[in-house]
């Protein structure tokens, strides 16, 4: 059974923590230390400090972050403490970010100097410490440690280019029981869950508008053109909720069948986000594309989220070829691999 | 919190003893050149397969084992049906009885009913198809003018069924008829009283069964016309005036199976083939995106079929996945087509054949069973908009 007791508490823990002011504040540069006290209190941070075992309990509060576009690193605080744990490493206090993000990142260590590019750190130049992979090896950077070009991704979350990182750091050889690519896959699959979450607020909110706003003399929701947009945007947001429920299970139980789970949940929560963005929009007219109204806190994260830990493009390609070698007779069991 | 519910399911252990079983079974057939693959249910038929499989206790699996089921449960079904479909077995013979009429008798029939249909469904003997649609009423089924007059020990029915697949070779057709009018309840017309379900003999006589060529030229549609066709009271379903809801109230079995996105299966196989194993940068997008897709309908299916183990009527889910499946069968063959690198039709060649197979069936699958349109207005009626 899902957990819906988790979920549920979860939802009114951010609903009653991230109001529109939290969310401007946060944008402006402001951490919401109320909202993240509130999150470390829940115990969410730690949900993953046994390992992916857990990854259906995470999914279940990412989602709910997400639903209310929660403006902090939940995720990769969730990731970097069960790194550390596992690395043994005494875990910082705080907000904790990981890098690299980006598919094509690579971090070298040359020398006794790590170098390279990270891209789109999340919170990178905010977080206490980052939890950094190269070469096979984690290393923990805490803050001053590292040097970073301050960006943002479109949703205005910071998204920080590493430009440097000093020695000094606690360092350890990635453990057996971790793969190098796994990070990047449960980074993918975390940001498809707030992307699920995101996508059902949005169903929510243009629901309510259709149902409120009066044209013609009746609510738009009673015209069928609306009432079929509103539909696709409710598949879409089933089918990435699904996705991810079902990848994350697959995570948790070490499946093999999580290396197909894990990409298709990433590629096809990124194909509902632009899908449920797009009709979010229209559905709401003009005054959905203001600032004065709150869905473009959820429409800016799906635009932004389905591009990092690997967009669509770069899982399909991983995906495709993964199922092109294995062969037109490998197709079918491949997609029902329990 | 959500208007939709998709509860994940895993299937139990003996679930996938039985799949290796279908796998093993299907490469004999294979090896023996029994049938080439087509994954579309509603245009591959055999009789001789659905035999052989009767023969296995895969039809009517899981009904209860007096009346020649096996006591399966509807996760080992969907196991059975989903190796079926995606290895493109010919299962359109039994596919309608075995899916829809059993079922409808097992829960509303009389005992004689199932006693009489029942075994011999579930031997491969007995085929049926369904009269629903007519020339006036597609989507609006509850509009239907064929009439079931009572008669001495029985009915008389007079009129006509359109879009009746393989009646011509079908025994027997669910047929929903008006016994009754039309009611007024509380100021407001009652449409969906007044209407029953009969099991009409197609071979009656009074029954006329004409082709109606589909697109591709081939006979599946038929015209059935029904001048004054006498059904004994006893081939009624349940109880007069109960034909409506007996008709909605299975709508979730019918419409979230894999065969709602299964149905352009070898068009995706057939290009995993062409494009190798080294496939170019589009051919590998085109792959993974699609791969992403199938496996999340099914995940979405699978949990669908695991509600209605439960004992749930996942309507709205259904509808869901029937959409969406829908979509994703159209949209096989419309992405493959650009990508992958084509051959002259005159030569034989399975990616060919199974892509100009799914273009021009590709129509027929967001209309069968419930048109998008309808099912968008079922969801939108879950989200409180209608």
């Amino acid at each position: 059974m899902r957990d819906t007791i988790l979920y549920d508490s979860a939802l009114r823990l951010f609903g009653d923590h991230v109001t529109p002011k939290v969310l401007a504040a946060a944008e402006s540069g402001t951490w919401p230390q109320a909202l993240w006290d509130e999150v470390a209190d829940a115990g969410y941070l730690d949900v993953l400090a046994d390992g992916p075992s857990a990854m259906a309990e995470a999914v279940t509060i990412l989602r709910a972050a997400g639903h209310h576009a929660a403006p902090v690193p939940l995720a990769e605080t969730m990731l970097a403490r069960w790194l550390c744990a596992a690395c043994r490493f005494d875990i910082p206090e705080g907000p904790l970010t990981v890098a690299p993000v980006e598919p094509d990142d690579r971090i070298l260590l040359v020398g006794d100097t790590l170098t390279g590019r990270a891209g789109h750190v999340p919170w990178g130049g905010d977080a206490a410490a980052m939890v950094l992979l190269a070469e096979g090896r984690v290393y923990l950077v805490p803050r001053g440690e590292a040097a970073f070009e301050h960006d943002k991704n479109l949703a205005g979350e910071p998204r920080d280019q590493l430009q440097a990182v000093s020695q000094g750091c606690a360092a350890a050889p990635l453990p057996n029981e971790i793969e190098p690519e796994q990070v990047m896959r449960l980074g993918a699959l975390m940001r498809a869950s707030q992307i699920a979450g995101a996508t059902e607020a949005a169903l929510g909110l243009s629901t309510r508008y259709a149902n409120d706003r009066v044209q013609f003399g009746r609510p738009i929701g009673k015209f069928q053109a609306i009432q079929q947009q509103l539909a696709l945007l409710a598949e879409e947001a089933a089918a990435a909720t699904v996705a991810v429920e079902s990848a994350a299970a697959a995570v948790a139980a070490g499946r093999a069948s999580a290396g197909i789970a894990v990409p298709a949940a990433k590629i096809r929560a990124g194909e509902a986000a632009g899908k449920v963005a797009d009709i979010a929009h229209q559905v709401h007219g003009a005054i959905g594309f203001t600032e004065e109204h709150s869905l473009h806190y959820l429409t800016r994260r799906l635009w932004s989220w389905r591009d990092e830990f690997g967009h669509e493009g770069f899982w399909a390609a991983e995906l495709g070829r993964r199922v092109a070698e294995a062969g037109p007779d490998q197709l079918w069991p491949l997609i029902t691999a329990p | 919190m959500s208007v939709f519910r998709f509860d994940p399911v895993e299937l139990p252990p003996e679930g996938e003893a039985l799949r290796a079983e279908v796998r093993a079974f299907i490469a004999d057939e294979l090896a023996a050149g029994r049938w080439t693959p087509n994954s579309d249910f509603g245009s591959h038929r055999a009789a001789d397969f659905s035999r052989r499989i009767a023969g296995r206790g895969w039809i009517g699996m899981t009904w209860p084992k007096k009346y020649g089921g096996a006591d399966r449960s509807f996760l080992e079904r969907y196991v059975v049906t989903e190796e079926f479909l995606a290895a493109g077995a010919p299962v359109g013979c039994h596919w309608i009885a075995d899916r829809q009429s059993g079922p409808l008798l097992l829960r509303f029939g009389t005992e004689a009913q199932r006693e009489a249909f029942l075994p011999a469904i579930t031997r491969g003997e007995v085929f049926f198809s369904i009269g629903m649609s007519e020339p006036d009423s597609g989507s609006d089924l509850a509009s239907i003018r064929t009439r079931a007059r009572p008669v001495c020990g029985g009915y008389e029915v007079t009129g006509t069924k359109v879009w009746t697949s393989y009646a011509h070779e079908s025994h027997y057709a669910i047929t929903l008829v008006r016994t009754g009018d039309t009611a007024e309840v509380d100021g407001k017309i009652d449409r969906h009283r007044g209407l029953s379900q009969l099991i009409l003999d197609l071979k009656a006589p009074g029954v006329s069964v004409r082709p109606i060529l589909n697109l591709a030229g081939e006979h599946d549609f038929n015209e059935l016309v029904l001048d004054r066709v006498f059904v004994p009271s006893e081939r009624l379903v349940g109880g007069e005036g109960d034909g409506w809801g007996q008709v909605t109230s299975e709508l979730a079995f019918e419409r979230s199976g894999p065969e709602r996105f299964l149905s352009s299966h070898q068009v995706l196989r057939q290009f995993v083939r062409r494009a190798g194993e080294d496939p170019d940068p589009r051919a590998a997008d085109a792959l993974g995106r699609m791969a992403a897709q199938l496996w999340t309908l099914r995940q979405m299916s699978l949990s669908v079929a695991g509600m209605l183990q439960a004992g749930e009527m996942p309507n709205l889910e259904a509808a869901i996945v029937k959409d969406l499946g829908g979509a994703f069968e159209r949209d096989v063959p419309e992405r493959v087509r650009s990508v992958a690198p084509r051959r002259r039709r005159a030569d034989p060649d399975p990616f060919e054949t199974a892509l100009a197979e799914s273009v021009l069936h590709a129509p027929s699958w967001t209309l069968r069973g419930g048109t998008r349109e309808i099912l968008r207005g079922i969801i939108a009626r879950g989200l409180g908009l209608r």
